[in-house]
């Protein structure tokens, strides 16, 4: 809750700040004085995209400690944690002092050194980690049947808590007092790493590997995966799609069969796949062919359905056979709409190769998660999870590059 | 024996309601060699329908048409058609649409480059001849698709509605542009329009359809297109006889519209 209002603060700020900073322009879209509804003058606007990945590297380092990022919400307490308890047994009351540390999850540190003071309660000391607890039982020094009855001076009952500056204790039942340091909003590194940490392990995993394979290994084992899966799926389906368009026979033949399987998720047919093929490689690139494949089909079959009558029938006027036709006007007409169909279906492919590696796999961007997963290393979920993101991206950009190249006339028609 | 001869032909096709359209009635039609016919009617009267058998893209269901005294039974090069738009191969530039029909052929490639530069010429399009067909205006991407047609050297060229999308000044501009090929190739030429005035000005021969079921209505041999040539069409447009004659026809169409929903108002 607080994280999302928080989110929305930066947003707004962000916002308002930019558009008092910015110079007036007068190009043709600042001088339209209608542009809500018009989406020719919604362009998105690059600074919010900047500010926008900026705002989220603050948060995360905010919440994580980030020696990276100058602002962090409040930590865990580190430090000295002392507090003085009452003791009582038969012969009266009694002050004494734990000495107690509070310090990096991670590190040792030897606790304070204490004198054990006066009367028979005596000085303690001992050490917590940020984030943790400590079970301390400071009566065990201070001879028999001796109880705790106050903390700073505040009674203190059995299993009620009490606050303390920086901590929070309670009584168990059998005298000893669990203390808690106060954990403040950063989170743990097990449930999030600061980048910094992150960067340092994919540093690590760049240069050592992971599990025996280096990171460009696991990356592009996946790669290969999709790369053939994508290649079968659209030898096979872009013929199987020519073919529905261009034949009413092919067409009843395998609709059916495209449409039922159309809406089937590839990770629904896991199982299935596992139990034909195998969890190795046959399984997963069956699995990535089955999920190119049906886009693949449709995407041909409605390029081939596209093309404009008059353009057939001007060739065909112009003397072409149909042989002629099909080289020189329908795939060429096809094209923009199999390069949707392929930018589409990498992208399935991508997500369904990471899905399938965290079924089971000896190497892959999915494998790497899950096996890091299991060890709690979360620095390399979030690394892998970063990687993935990003080459996902970069082949959408790469197939978005090829389709301006190769195809220009795309809606031009 | 040159010349189109289309004989006693009909065209009737069946509705999926069990119904059906007469869509072509007993047509009958001599067409000698170079001569410019349009053919102008109400929609609905048939006249696409006509121009598809003559390109042989339908069969009709009575009677034939001979071309050159041989009959035709599917599309030929030596029947070439220019489209309203959007028929041009928009994945090839200007010269590769213009030398497509010889390229098919398999003519090699200095002639291809020698037809093609005389048609970019002819048709105003020197400068565009590498260009994107899709950075051309829309009158410009017609001419490349007249220069498309005449690179195969068609006896018959078939234009359906060619400069329909055009705006008023590029039409007026295309007009003078299709009397000039027309006149210097010797081609013969049909074309449909919907627009009266150029139905007067682009036919020697003006064909009008009626409707249900669509048949010739009337003929008329007019002087117009001989005069336009390569002169100013508007003047043609304001001389002696222009005027009356698109009267004449606007008031028999209207009448034929009129027929129609008569009879529709009549049924209901």
């Amino acid at each position: 809750m607080t994280l999302a209002a928080l989110y929305i603060g930066i947003f707004v700020i962000a916002w308002i700040v930019t558009r008092a900073l910015r110079r007036q322009r007068s190009d043709f879209t600042s001088l339209k004085t209608v542009t809500f509804g018009d989406e020719s003058a919604v362009t998105p606007d690059r600074v919010a995209s900047v500010l926008s990945l900026l705002a989220i590297f603050l948060i995360w380092g905010a919440f994580t400690g980030s020696r990276l990022t100058p602002l962090h919400v409040p930590g865990p307490f580190k430090g000295d944690l002392s507090f003085t308890y009452t003791a009582t047994n038969a012969t009266g009351t009694d002050d004494a002092v734990v000495h107690l540390l509070a310090h990096d999850f991670g590190a040792t540190v030897e606790p304070p050194a204490v004198t054990p003071g006066d009367g028979f309660a005596k000085d303690d000391a001992g050490t917590v980690a940020a984030w943790r607890s400590v079970l301390v039982k400071p009566t065990a020094n201070d001879g028999e049947a001796a109880t705790i009855t106050a903390i700073n001076g505040q009674p203190i009952t059995p299993d009620v808590p009490l606050f303390i500056d920086n901590a929070r204790i309670v009584l168990t039942p059998k005298g000893s007092l669990n203390v808690e340091p106060a954990k403040g909003w950063q989170m743990e590194p097990i449930w999030l790493p600061a980048p910094e940490a992150v960067a340092a392990r994919l540093k690590e995993i760049a240069t050592k590997g992971y599990q025996n394979t280096s990171l460009w290994e696991h990356l592009a084992a996946s790669l290969q995966r999709v790369l053939a899966g994508f290649a079968l799926g659209a030898i096979v389906g872009i013929p199987l799609g020519y073919a529905m368009g261009l034949s009413g026979w092919f067409r009843g033949w395998f609709d059916p069969i495209v449409e039922f399987m159309r809406p089937v998720p590839p990770l629904a047919l896991i199982p299935l796949i596992i139990i034909w093929f195998g969890i190795w490689e046959t399984g997963k690139i069956t699995l990535l062919f089955l999920a190119a494949l049906w886009i693949m089909v449709i995407a041909a079959r409605s390029g081939v359905s596209g093309v404009r009558l008059s353009k057939i029938h001007a060739a065909y006027s112009l003397g072409a056979s149909k042989w002629q036709i099909l080289r020189h006007v329908i795939i060429p007409n096809s094209l923009p709409d199999i390069f949707t169909g392929a930018r589409v279906a990498m992208g399935v492919c991508w997500g369904t190769v990471v899905a399938a590696e965290l079924v089971a796999a000896e190497k892959g961007a999915g494998m790497m998660i899950i096996a890091a997963s299991k060890f709690q290393l979360t620095d390399i979920v979030v690394m892998g999870i970063i990687l993935i993101g990003v080459i996902g991206y970069s082949i959408d950009i790469l197939m978005r590059m090829a389709e301006t190249w190769l195809v220009p006339w795309k809606g031009r028609g | 024996m040159t010349g189109l001869i289309i004989d006693a032909l009909s065209m009737r096709f069946d509705l999926p309601n069990g119904g059906s359209v007469q869509a072509l009635q007993d047509i009958n039609l001599t067409i000698q060699k170079g001569e410019l016919v349009s053919v102008l009617g109400p929609s609905g009267c048939g006249k696409t329908t006509l121009l598809n058998i003559l390109a042989g893209f339908l069969a009709p269901t009575s009677g034939k048409v001979l071309l050159n005294g041989h009959p035709v039974t599917g599309p030929h090069p030596e029947r070439g058609m220019v489209f309203q738009q959007g028929a041009l191969f928009e994945w090839m530039n200007v010269r590769r649409n213009i030398d497509f029909g010889p390229r098919m052929k398999g003519m090699g490639q200095s002639d291809r480059d020698r037809i093609t530069d005389h048609l970019l010429a002819t048709v105003g399009l020197q400068d565009f001849g590498d260009k994107a067909v899709y950075e051309l205006s829309g009158g410009m991407q017609q001419r490349v698709a007249l220069a498309r047609c005449l690179a195969n050297d068609p006896d018959v060229i078939l234009m359906d509605e060619p400069l329909g999308a055009l705006d008023a000044l590029t039409r007026e501009k295309m007009q003078g542009l299709v009397l000039k090929l027309w006149k210097e190739t010797g081609k013969t030429v049909i074309l449909i329009t919907h627009s009266v005035e150029e139905a007067l000005l682009l036919g020697e021969r003006l064909i009008v359809m009626a409707p249900r079921p669509g048949r010739i209505f009337k003929e008329y041999n007019l002087p117009f297109a001989e005069r336009g040539v390569g002169a100013d069409l508007r003047a043609v447009k304001r001389s002696d006889g222009f005027a009356d004659t698109r009267e004449e026809i606007l008031t028999m169409i209207w009448g034929m519209e009129e027929e129609i929903m008569g009879r529709k108002e009549g049924a209901a």
